[in-house]
């Protein structure tokens, strides 16, 4: 048989392409099916956050983190506001940490949901995207009724929450979790046993926990290689140390432990948002929900109407802004990708000197080159799933 | 936090320029030449095995006006260190991609948004900002609103870069009070401050 000349060959996966999960780029090198090599292009969503929030002052610079992970926003501004409370000294309110709480796991379900799904999605399957967003939607209208916007809020502010929730809304979350744990179960019963998933998912991108740990991996990532950590439990901020809940943790580090875990985090969640509710009905049903002492949260409307003092704080909080004392902090939180961390440098003025947004996409995006190798071309949109990106946060 | 301050400051020695605890958080300042050799003591002996971020911040009124700062994580001690590394805009660092292959993406980036070059990098080019992009936008110095601006030309069916074109010129309000009071004494108001 005469000698073949074998080559390699690039191809371009995305910008548009269904499976990119938004505008990726990635360039292959292809071995007849095997990927050989993976070199990320990013960027293309990139609006220059960072800049624009030097820009801004602390309060006008919260809404960019709505826009970052949009597929649960109010977990950013959360390390956002973290940040600036640790620099500031500010203490939060117990019925404000309990709605943030309530609100955080809120988030996270929408993410997890869009991820399991589209996910499925990605390897073949469409009712669960169908029956995954119904529930959705139905959070969005949660997000809508706290804050007037079905997904960048703006809800959480440094020293609490923007307003505080109505009643009836507290009691319908509460009412909305017990269904929602019925059509998890049909979701469960969809995909966990099903062979097409299983086919495609299991034993595809294993990642070793001493790789993933190296390459800068967090959240789901870690877990899923077995690690029992989770910075809700480790590291515990606005009261998650009052809270009970279990971390679930995978074995083999591969496409469907990640799946898993994020589908058991998802009970978890609802098992945390009964707590906050009954917590919210009951103990904390009254009382401020962020902090009172005027100096970073701007009086109510009432209280303006009547003092003096309350107008000129309202008017130096929404024009000058409060000034944040000099220093630099990290915080961190338990995002539904992973460690999300706002790096603040302030320098005593009202705006922020510099504030580096630590995405965990992109550190997970970066390792696409490592874990895919070796891999079928149809692995990668596998191994992209579950690698839960959102390019709103990769590129910032 | 105080503890692991004072076992590194024993470990390392002189080689740590300045360290501090503030906020609860561990800082260190270290030498470039040094960076490699602590990040790498840091994640053997210390168990520091997650590189969380590396990034840049320009502070333009100092003689070496670049911060690259390394935030590393050991979930074995439930600890965090912040590591600090002063250079100047056009002196190299060593790049630590071989104590953490996690450190790529991070250092293109820095070099990217400000131009910060690390030495012995693999493949250092940009990374967020567009193909062909030319500065480094986070430097304080790169205006807000950029240089160049694009759109859809429909006479060439492409898309083409134009230099920027305000409809208003860019405003900056500076809601710095001027209330606080003068710390000299403005003319005519000496009796204020006299009682």
């Amino acid at each position: 048989m005469a000698e073949i000349n074998v080559r390699n060959f690039n191809i371009n996966f995305g910008p548009q392409h269904p499976a990119a999960h938004g505008v990726l780029r990635l360039v292959l090198e292809l071995d007849g099916e095997i990927v050989e090599r993976v070199d990320p292009h990013i960027g293309l969503l990139h609006r220059g956050t960072e800049k624009l929030i030097e820009n801004k002052t602390y309060l006008q610079a919260l809404p960019y983190f709505d826009r970052l992970d949009y597929v649960a926003p109010m977990n950013q501004e959360h390390a956002y506001c973290l940040a600036i409370e640790k620099l500031a000294g500010v203490t939060v309110p117990k019925r404000g940490q309990l709605i943030r709480i309530l609100y955080s796991e809120i988030s996270r379900i929408l993410s997890h949901l869009l991820n399991v799904t589209t996910q499925a999605m990605d390897v073949g399957a469409l009712t669960p995207p169908l029956w995954g967003f119904e529930e959705r939607e139905k959070l969005m209208v949660f997000y809508e009724r706290a804050s007037g916007s079905r997904m960048h809020a703006a809800y959480f502010r440094p020293g609490g929450v923007h307003v505080d929730l109505p009643h009836q809304l507290v009691d319908d979350i509460g009412e909305w979790c017990d269904p929602f744990l019925k059509t998890l179960t049909d979701i469960d019963d969809l995909l966990t046993g099903n062979r097409i998933f299983k086919q495609r998912n299991v034993d595809i991108g294993v990642v070793d926990l001493d790789d993933a740990w190296a390459l800068g991996f967090s959240g789901v990532m870690v877990r899923g290689s077995g690690a029992a950590w989770d910075l809700r439990k480790s590291q515990p901020y606005d009261g998650y140390d009052e809270m009970e809940f279990d971390i679930p943790i995978g074995k083999n580090g591969d496409c469907f432990d990640r799946y898993l875990i994020r589908m058991e985090e998802m009970r978890q969640s609802v098992r945390i948002m009964k707590q906050c509710v009954e917590r919210l009905q009951g103990t904390e049903r009254t009382g401020p929900a962020s902090s009172t002492d005027g100096k970073m949260v701007p009086p109510s409307r009432s209280q303006m109407k009547r003092s003096m003092e309350s107008l000129i704080h309202h008017f130096k909080l929404y024009t000058e802004g409060f000034h944040v004392p000099e220093g630099e902090v990290y915080a961190a939180v338990e995002a539904p990708k992973g460690e999300f961390g706002v790096y603040l440098v302030s320098d005593g003025t009202n705006k922020p000197h510099r504030c580096k947004i630590k995405a965990p996409g992109f550190a997970h995006l970066q390792a696409m080159d490592a874990i895919c190798r070796g891999h079928m071309l149809a692995d990668v949109s596998a191994i992209l799933g579950s690698l839960d990106i959102v390019f709103g946060e990769v590129d910032r | 936090m105080q503890d692991l301050s004072d076992q590194l400051g024993e470990r390392l020695g002189d080689r740590i320029a300045e360290r501090a605890v503030r906020f609860g958080e561990l800082t260190l300042i270290v030498a470039p030449e040094h960076i490699v050799e602590t990040l790498t003591l840091l994640r053997d002996d210390f168990r520091f095995v997650n590189l969380t971020d590396i990034c840049g911040v320009d502070y333009p009124a100092r003689p070496q006006r670049f911060e690259v700062v390394y935030h590393l994580l050991s979930p074995f001690r439930n600890e965090r260190v912040r590591i600090k590394v002063r250079t100047a805009e056009d002196d190299p660092i060593p790049s630590v991609f071989g104590v953490f292959p996690g450190a790529d993406w991070f250092e293109r980036e820095a070099y990217d948004l400000y131009g910060i070059l690390f030495t012995g990098h693999p493949d250092l080019r940009r990374i967020l900002t567009d193909y062909g992009f030319e500065g480094h936008p986070l430097r304080k110095d790169f205006p807000l609103t950029g240089f160049v601006e694009v759109h859809y030309d429909e006479a060439l069916k492409q898309v083409i870069y134009e230099p920027v074109q305000l409809r208003q010129e860019f405003r900056n309000f500076d809601f710095l009070s001027p209330w606080e009071g003068t710390d000299y004494v403005l003319p005519g108001d000496e009796k204020a401050k006299a009682n």
